[in-house]
């Protein structure tokens, strides 16, 4: 994607999500989400167009880039740095972790040559630990995308990671 | 009134439509005036009788017999077989699958539902399921035959306590709400179950949203709010989209909205969704949260009955605490008091995980022990193990151990032991782990999800992880022990929050009941369970070991040598202690020593 077409982009979603959101302090968190759904993170001339379309002299809202970047810090949803193609996430949780999540863990690293938060250089793999999913009775479980796995075992992670290209 | 034996009802939704339900009627009217039967039976319209896939779909009443898939020319047949001669046409009847709940199953011995016992046996995305099991009469009996002080007397009467962990008496925090001024008023159901290992929530909201919004309906009605929100994590979406889908279809019903049940109370709700911050689960950061705020946390008081969402008085609850009160409202506060104990009433979910036999969720009566629950609710040590401790009331709580299998379950009876309740994570240990290891897995994790806002807890964790890790790592040293009691003491005391409050609970309570671990592994470089890598060697036992070299094959640093049908030998030195070669040996020849 070239830089002007992503930044057309952004416009655009900004725009869809303040639509469906409302310019309120309460819609800032739907609205990053939106737009960190839409690219897989919240790309740095996001955080100006959402300031930019919220601000309304008009109805005196006013909202500082910092705030929205203090907002996308804090959630572990919302990602500023760019993410691969597909995201793993590993839960580390103490229910995964008894049953043997740390093999898993260590499997999952070792195999795609990344640590906790890191992105593979030809962006196709992010491997980031989650907070629980509440999936405990089937774990260690992992997530790909949106994909469940459980009672995962160290042997089939090669298999698991076959079916995403 | 005409009677009638026998109705018979035809479902024209859209899809039974198409598939041609008007025609069916009109020959089932037909067929009856042809036989006479038309003064014995009534035909309805009706809707959602089955999944419409297989239509048109009727029922049959008083037998309830459940027919589908017949066409125009069927009908003489079916009449007269069924109306006539009473004979059920097997050829057409649905045959009824049980919904099957992988994550509940069937009830287990001790069990008593009540927060989950529609879950599994209602379509939680069809209001009409909830409606046919007596749903919302809580509500229309609350708001046509109570008063909202009535209603508050009877939920303290009842002697709920919030489920959220905390166990404050619910009647009497809407008691709070209630006499606050101030308006609007708001409902906040905190469905941010972040703790790892608990979720009770989870299940609820996807099997049975409508209990939870009944609840919060109810509530406002006591306290006189006028709209709600139910903040749920962004890890559940199919929990976001039932409920997503409950509110409308409430609405729809009118239980939701303007002048509900026509009188002059009117309540919405909305459902706020986090992203990602376990700290959110704490109810002020929750409301930061909801105003699009950094979830952090603020101290209390003033507490939200009185300062809340907005700046304006609001309730917060539990999910679990609000599915329990249309049943207290249409049951009784006796009936409910009956269950638990002297302090503790009712029932309480609990999510069992770790090394046991049959993990899950459950429900029993406050009261219970955990012997009972662990051994015969969860089927016992998985692998006939045996027993070392039990985490319970998720990251904040603390590890109990053997002589506190017996305690009847309470809010205070854990809190005495140096646990708490929680919202009810259940995390059971057996005698392969190392409960330093444990202590400092917690810690890694309040330490991560501190929110950073007061210095005790964003340090404080930070440093007591460190020291934790020298211990596991075999660097520890004489006065460690005291150093990381003191440290685990101020950042209790002084924390802004409860998670910087129970942060240290992990690390105060295997202190206290695991100490010659953490000195072991201190004085003795050793770790008795085996696990802290840098304490621990691998060595090849000469008489098990018949050279098959599997070990030295998958050695990943090639630290094994030796010859084949000869004794093998690990180089210490090499060795990095990953454990591979004692999981691939089949003559169980690998001993791992400390």
């Amino acid at each position: 994607m070239s830089e002007l077409a992503i930044k057309q982009d952004v416009t655009a979603i900004v725009q869809a999500a303040i639509e469906k959101h409302g310019r309120n302090r309460e819609a800032l968190i739907p609205i990053l989400s939106e737009i960190n759904h839409a690219f897989g993170h919240i790309p740095g001339n996001a955080f100006r167009e959402v300031q930019k379309q919220i601000h309304n002299p008009g109805e005196q809202t006013y909202i500082a880039e910092s705030q929205l970047y203090a907002l996308a810090s804090f959630y572990d949803m919302l990602s500023t740095k760019p993410r691969g193609r597909h995201v793993i996430k590993f839960c580390e949780n103490a229910p995964c972790h008894v049953v043997g999540g740390k093999a898993i863990w260590n499997a999952l690293q070792e195999r795609l040559n990344l640590a906790n938060g890191e992105t593979t250089p030809d962006f196709k793999w992010t491997l980031v630990t989650t907070s629980c999913l509440g999936l405990c009775s089937v774990g260690p479980v992992l997530l790909v995308d949106d994909d469940i796995y459980g009672n995962v075992t160290p042997e089939q992670i090669p298999d698991i990671l076959k079916n995403y290209e | 009134m005409a009677f009638y034996r026998s109705h018979v009802l035809v479902c024209v939704d859209p899809e039974c439509l198409a598939k041609g339900a008007h025609d069916i009627i009109d020959a089932l009217q037909d067929e009856f005036v042809a036989q006479g039967l038309i003064n014995e039976i009534q035909v309805l319209e009706t809707s959602r009788i089955g999944k419409c896939s297989e239509g048109p779909e009727m029922m049959v009443y008083p037998e309830g017999v459940h027919y589908h898939g017949m066409s125009v020319d069927d009908i003489p047949y079916l009449v007269e077989e069924h109306f006539l001669k009473g004979r059920i046409v097997e050829r057409f009847q649905e045959v009824i699958k049980p919904l099957v709940d992988e994550e509940l199953g069937p009830l287990r011995p001790k069990e008593v539902r009540v927060v989950l016992r529609n879950c599994g046996e209602i379509d939680p995305n069809n209001i009409e399921d909830y409606l046919a099991i007596d749903g919302y009469q809580a509500l229309g009996k609350a708001l046509l035959e109570m008063t909202p002080e009535k209603v508050i007397e009877e939920v303290t009467n009842s002697g709920l306590r919030g489920r959220g962990g905390a166990g404050f008496p619910a009647g009497k925090k809407w008691a709070l709400t209630r006499q606050v001024q101030g308006s609007p008023k708001y409902m906040v159901c905190n469905a941010d179950e972040g703790d790892p290992g608990a979720f009770m929530n989870r299940r609820v909201l996807e099997g049975d949203p409508h209990s939870v919004i009944e609840g919060m309906i109810i509530g406002a009605y006591a306290v006189g709010a006028s709209y709600g929100y139910i903040y749920c994590r962004a890890e559940y979406p199919l929990a976001v989209e039932t409920l997503r889908i409950a509110i409308t279809q409430a609405r729809e019903f009118g239980l939701l909205g303007s002048n509900i049940f026509g009188t002059d109370f009117s309540f919405d709700l909305e459902v706020r969704v986090g992203a990602g911050a376990f700290v959110c689960g704490e109810e002020t950061a929750l409301m930061a949260s909801i105003m699009g705020k950094r979830g952090e946390p603020s101290p209390r008081p003033p507490f939200p009955s009185v300062k809340g969402v907005w700046g304006k008085p609001t309730n917060n609850n539990n999910v679990e605490t609000y599915s329990n009160i249309p049943q207290i409202i249409t049951k009784g506060a006796a009936w409910y008091s009956s269950m638990g104990t002297e302090r503790s009433k009712g029932t309480k979910t609990f999510a069992v995980g770790g090394n046991v036999t049959n993990p899950g969720l459950i429900e029993v009566p406050m009261g219970i022990t955990l012997r009972e629950i662990i051994f015969e609710v969860a089927g016992g040590i998985k692998d006939g193990k045996q027993f070392k401790a039990v985490q319970t009331g998720g990251p904040m709580g603390g590890c109990l151990t053997e002589t506190h299998l017996d305690l009847p379950l309470d809010y205070e009876a854990l809190t005495q032991a140096g646990s708490m309740m929680g919202s009810g994570g259940l995390v059971v240990i057996d005698e392969n782990s190392c409960m330093v290891d444990i202590a400092r897995f917690f810690m890694d994790f309040t330490q991560a999800e501190s929110c950073g806002k007061c210095t005790p807890c964003r340090v404080g964790t930070r440093r007591i992880l460190e020291m934790l890790q020298k211990i596991c790592d075999g660097r520890g040293e004489d006065g460690d022990i005291e150093k990381l009691e003191a440290l685990c003491y101020e950042v209790s005391r002084n924390s802004l929050c409860g998670l910087g409050q129970g942060a240290p609970n992990p690390v105060i309570s295997t202190l206290k009941h695991f100490r010659h671990e953490y000195e072991a592994h201190i004085y003795e470089k050793r770790c008795p369970a085996k696990v802290c890598r840098p304490l621990i060697r691998f060595e090849v036992q000469a008489e098990t070991c018949t050279g098959c070299t599997v070990c030295a094959r998958n050695c990943p640093v090639h630290a094994i040598s030796g010859e084949r049908r000869q004794t093998h030998i690990i180089d210490e030195k090499a060795c990095i202690h990953c454990g591979v070669c004692v999981q691939v040996c089949n003559f169980n020849a690998i001993h791992v020593l400390s």
